[in-house]
């Protein structure tokens, strides 16, 4: 009876994951398909692999290759990841370790802010992106982020610097060691897993950005990876060259699942263990 | 009498105020200037020409008589009926499974949490119109399953439930949230509930489902604030057809302040819906008062 319940739950469990799974590895396959093989078969795998799809994808129907996208998806997320871990990790420092002068009200607008709808947030901040000249540029993409600007991370990396032990910090404090620099060699150690998710979510949530890069960047030149995408989607009419446009989809999720991949170590299991309390 | 702050000795009450600073600078600047610049602009006629005047409440008296824009609040509704209760269903009940104590539970784990990693990305949405297609993917399984295939863009039901779908399927998020609050149950609980008999059945609606109201509310909320807003998935998918079906309040917005360049008229879109998904938050606050625990 219990082996029955067992092979059950795993029977589910597998029929979910194929169903989750499936569209991806369709997906895959299908980028090695000719355009007419790709709608003729329910079967993930290729008759056989035709690479042409990747090289025509690569080059792209544009100007530039898609390595010159890459390039420019990387511009903006690099810096963001690194200043949005420094700047939530320091503030989150802040909310967790010290009692300072309005800090309920402080926080209070730092939970506001999750709660506000971006929407009513862009055009104005467009508007003002305007004002300062600095529309068509990576400036009004990555600069935000210096300022702690996803209340989220700050809230969960709070969470965690709260549950590391206070004689830790204390004790490092008497041998003489300075507010900034306790947050750096005592602290950050400590809650490594977590500053490690942060810049994961970072990074994946840049990559996959779309309003925003959509209404500062108007020249092809400097376009990220995911508006190439919509670009050659949109110019090919959703016409014959479907899968050349999957081969670049498929390009395009590489730096995510490697990420991820990586990553997966701390993320899952920590999030799960500390999350939301 | 003097607040006293309880800080390591020797230590400034001002030491934490200055590591908050990059946050409040950053809510000044990205948020309480746009968030208050936009509800002046939404009082003026600017975008249409460069000098913005004043011109009262004439905005939101376009929105009482702009049918595109009643349809695009009926079709943000029904997106979120549909979508938010079957969203928060799919997370629970597998949050629930992979929460048993059997071997290669990691594995299944990531294997759901996938999707809601790549979700957002915009190849994924590609993907997702291609499965759909008359001769896609989705159709061709119906049709060996012998059922009609689908006309997923010809009309507005199957349509937005192809975007509903495509949001169900990144449910892996919320399910951490839910296995993360599955986790924190003491297990005593159960022990107890077991002790005096009560069933599986039971147990979950007596003991889980009330350990879990609080998480069930913070997704609930979390996710409708979402689909409030959802742009991505009907922008690349649909484009909002077939007939307006799919066209939701964002892209009206959007469509106004960067087709049309009417940002006046789209900041006044964007202030009401600011307004309804706060009132909506408020309904729900207020209808699961009685469901919840207080520490919320």
């Amino acid at each position: 009876m219990k082996y029955i319940r067992k092979i059950l739950i795993y029977i589910i469990l597998s029929a979910g994951g194929i169903f989750m799974l499936y569209p991806v590895l369709w997906l895959i396959g299908a980028s090695f398909k000719s355009n007419s093989e790709i709608f003729s078969s329910v079967w993930f795998m290729p008759e056989n692999f035709d690479f042409t799809p990747y090289i025509n994808g690569w080059k792209t129907s544009g100007t530039y290759t898609m390595g010159h996208y890459f390039l420019n998806t990387f511009k903006i997320v690099i810096p963001r990841v690194i200043f949005s871990v420094i700047s939530s990790t320091v503030t989150a420092y802040g909310f967790a370790m010290y009692d300072f002068p309005f800090k309920k009200i402080i926080f209070g607008c730092l939970m506001c802010m999750l709660f506000i709808p971006q929407t009513v947030m862009l055009l104005p901040s467009y508007i003002m992106w305007d004002f300062f000249g600095v529309l068509d540029t990576y400036i009004p993409l990555i600069l935000p982020s210096l300022f702690a600007n996803e209340g989220m991370f700050v809230f969960m990396l709070v969470q965690f610097f709260k549950s590391v032990p206070r004689e830790i910090g204390e004790a490092s404090r008497i041998d003489g060691c300075g507010a900034f620099k306790r947050l750096l060699f005592i602290y950050v150690p400590c809650i490594k897993p977590a500053v490690i998710s942060v810049a994961v979510f970072v990074f994946l949530w840049t990559m996959n950005e779309f309003i925003q890069p959509l209404m500062y960047i108007s020249s092809v030149e400097k376009y990220p990876l995911t508006l190439a995408l919509r670009m050659s989607s949109d110019s090919t009419g959703q016409g014959y060259e479907y899968n050349k446009i999957i081969a670049m989809s498929v390009i395009g999720l590489i730096p995510s699942v490697s990420v991820f991949a990586l990553a997966q170590k701390y993320f899952i299991q920590d999030i799960t263990a500390g999350g939301l309390k | 009498m003097k607040k006293i702050y309880n800080n390591p000795v020797g230590e400034s009450k001002y030491t934490g105020l200055i590591f908050v600073m990059p946050f409040v600078t950053g809510f000044i600047l990205f948020g309480i200037y746009p968030f208050a610049m936009s509800f002046i602009l939404s009082f003026t006629d600017s975008g249409i020409n460069s000098s913005a005047e004043f011109i009262g409440i004439e905005n939101f008296r376009r929105l009482l008589n702009d049918s595109d824009f009643h349809k695009a609040v009926a079709v943000t509704l029904k997106y979120i009926l549909m979508l938010v209760p079957l969203k928060l269903i799919v997370s629970l009940g597998t949050a629930l499974l992979l929460n048993m104590n059997i071997k290669g539970m990691g594995f299944f784990r990531t294997v759901y949490y996938i999707p809601s990693i790549l979700g957002s990305n915009i190849a994924i949405v590609i993907m997702w119109s291609f499965l759909f297609t008359s001769g896609g993917l989705v159709n061709q399984v119906l049709e060996k399953l012998g059922i009609m295939p689908v006309s997923w863009y010809g009309e507005s039901t199957p349509a937005m439930f192809m975007i509903v779908l495509l949001r169900v399927w990144e449910f892996g998020s919320t399910m951490i949230i839910f296995l993360s609050a599955l986790n924190d149950i003491p297990r005593e609980l159960y022990d107890s509930a077991r002790v005096d008999g009560a069933g599986k059945i039971r147990t979950f609606f007596s003991i889980t489902l009330p350990m879990l109201r609080n998480v069930i509310f913070f997704n609930l909320v979390m996710q409708s604030i979402t689909a409030f807003q959802e742009f991505n998935a009907p922008f690349m998918i649909t484009g909002g057809n077939p007939m307006k079906g799919t066209y939701t309040v964002s892209m009206l917005i959007y469509d106004e302040a960067f087709r049309y360049y009417d940002t006046g008229y789209a900041n006044a879109v964007s202030w009401v819906l600011f307004t309804m998904t706060a009132l909506f938050v408020a309904v729900l606050f207020r209808i699961t008062r009685k469901l919840r625990s207080d520490d919320i």
